[in-house]
């Protein structure tokens, strides 16, 4: 199984406070790892560091390497291009201030295609994948702002999967929006699996289950325990927060 | 079933009351500016006509237009805009997009803050040592003009700042994510979406510089001085100008027997076009609202 990211030493903090202790682990290309823990458990500050837009936050400091495809990312000068080498999906859905179609194309744009038949299909084609195509193939120019919740989640989607990434984080994508288009999206990503390597944090630890080829359970910064789901959702994994936290019991 | 109580009725009551107070409270400001234009307007009827408008002040200031003032100011507005609406817009997209936390930014958001809380007067000392004698403008227009610009830039860029500001941290992190770089964000989101309040902080500014008299008393602006009627580019940015403010103070003060109506005249057509291009701002940042897109 070849890796897709590999995480060694991962330190981060914000001021005096730890986010992230001596983290390691790897991705394998082609999975679905999901990513679960009780909130400041250091799940977003990973993504972010992952696509480094840690740099960010002023106050944020790290430690350790993160390796996408076998090269450290802090040694890449164009962090634009590592940035549209991973879609990144966060909780709440932000539809820019664009209509439907610019929102899809701006990534695009901005790494410089201009064919506008291209960029037709490419938008098109992010938005079947998304499974929004067939609401709004008909008003592509109206305000992506105005769609609904559940929409704008999946134009969020479409806009992650316009730079073609090769990784896929995805932040809690479904706090925002009802079940069933979270049950929609959620065949979507099975599908992108196939193209794609894909990070799923999720705080719906049922959605791990149904979803992760393997699971990582983090506490406090510290990565706990990681494998297959089927172990980790067993009676038995190795640690006992572990069964505790996924059985409702922790604490 | 629901009965009223003496808690709810004297909460009606004080509600009432607070209304009617702040009512009052906004009467009281608005009947001044209402009195002031009346009366400037009443006074000033019988000398307003376009002749007015468009020739110079004859008889040593007691009689004719006020052409040679009128552009004058606009001279001065226009140039000291043309210098401190770019320079403050840039400086504030700086401070507020790309600036990390930093003892620089903190310097220079103290000198920003500071800076708008100097008194007109030390502007235009400032502008006399730096523009008239070291930089070697002499009284000028363009000397002028930069003075004014100085006591404009804080607050364009207090004022650009807020619109940036204004704008939600969620579109950046948005672009961001997916590879644009900073410009790329300023330019596709946070421009497009701050637009109109950035026009209306550098809008505000006209009546500002407009107004002013002390800052362009010692650098450009002179008493007297006659120019081609109707030609609006009669003045050169190296001579000096009249000036609208300091005209009306000048022929208030220092000249005897000037025609009635005339200080009036001058001063409705100052507060008169202040009040244009104060209104064009309006229409100017409805319109743009109707396009806000989220």
């Amino acid at each position: 199984m070849k890796n897709k990211i590999e995480i060694s030493d991962l330190q981060v903090h914000y001021r005096d406070t730890s986010a992230l202790n001596k983290v390691s682990f790897d991705v394998h290309e082609n999975e679905i790892l999901g990513i679960i823990g009780p909130a400041q458990s250091g799940k977003t500050t990973l993504l972010k560091v992952i696509n480094r837009t840690l740099e960010f936050v002023p106050e944020a400091s790290m430690d350790g390497t993160v390796k996408l495809d076998g090269v450290d990312i802090s040694t890449m000068g164009d962090i634009y291009g590592l940035r549209r080498r991973i879609g990144m999906v966060l909780p709440l859905p932000v539809g820019l201030p664009l209509s439907i179609y610019d929102n899809v194309a701006f990534a695009p744009r901005a790494a410089g295609l201009r064919s506008k038949s291209q960029l037709d299909e490419l938008v098109e084609r992010c938005l079947q994948q998304a499974a929004l195509w067939d609401e709004v193939k008909d008003r592509l120019s109206t305000l992506g702002t105005k769609l609904s919740g559940g929409q704008q989640q999946r134009l969020t989607i479409a806009r992650a999967l316009s730079h073609q990434p090769e990784v896929l984080c995805l932040d809690e994508f479904s706090i925002a929006i009802d079940p069933v288009t979270t049950m929609r999206i959620e065949e979507v990503l099975k599908t992108l699996q196939k193209e794609m390597t894909i990070l799923l944090v999720t705080n719906l630890v049922q959605q791990a289950k149904r979803l992760a080829t393997r699971t990582a359970f983090f506490l406090n910064g510290d990565l706990i325990e990681i494998d297959s789901t089927d172990v980790i959702f067993s009676d038995t994994p190795a640690q006992q927060a572990t069964y505790d936290y996924i059985n409702g019991t922790f604490g | 079933m629901f009965t009223e109580t003496p808690i709810d009725r004297r909460k009606q009551l004080t509600e009432r009351v607070v209304r009617i107070f702040l009512l009052v409270v906004t009467s009281v400001m608005i009947i001044p500016l209402l009195l002031i234009i009346g009366y400037l307007l009443y006074k000033a009827i019988p000398v307003l006509s376009f002749e007015f408008l468009f020739s110079n002040p004859r008889d040593n200031m007691r009689a004719g237009g006020i052409w040679a003032p009128f552009l004058g100011t606009i001279y001065l507005v226009v140039v000291s805009l043309l210098v401190s609406a770019p320079i403050g817009v840039f400086a504030a997209v700086y401070l507020n997009e790309y600036a990390r936390e930093s003892w620089f930014t903190r310097v220079t958001n103290l000198a920003v803050v500071n800076l708008a809380g100097v008194p007109s007067i030390v502007h235009a000392l400032f502008g006399v040592g730096a523009f008239v004698l070291f930089a070697g403008l002499g009284e000028s227009i363009l000397a002028a003009s930069l003075t004014l610009a100085i006591m404009t830039l804080p607050v364009i860029i207090a004022s650009t700042t807020e619109a940036l500001k204004a704008v939600p941290m969620s579109f950046r992190e948005a672009c961001w994510n997916l590879g644009a770089t900073r410009w790329q964000t300023i330019r596709r989101i946070v421009i497009p979406n701050s637009i109109s309040g950035i026009l209306t902080g550098v809008i505000l500014q006209v009546s500002r510089a407009a107004g002013e008299t002390a800052p362009i008393m010692f650098t450009g602006a002179v008493f007297y001085k006659t120019i081609a009627e109707g030609n609006l580019f009669a003045y050169n940015i190296t001579e000096q100008c009249m000036a609208l403010s300091l005209h009306l103070f000048t022929i208030s003060t220092q000249v005897p027997d000037v025609t009635e109506g005339t200080p009036h005249g001058t001063a409705i057509v100052l507060v008169g076009s202040v009040l244009l291009v104060n209104a064009a701002a309006i229409v100017l940042r409805v319109y743009l609202r109707t396009r806000k897109k989220w």
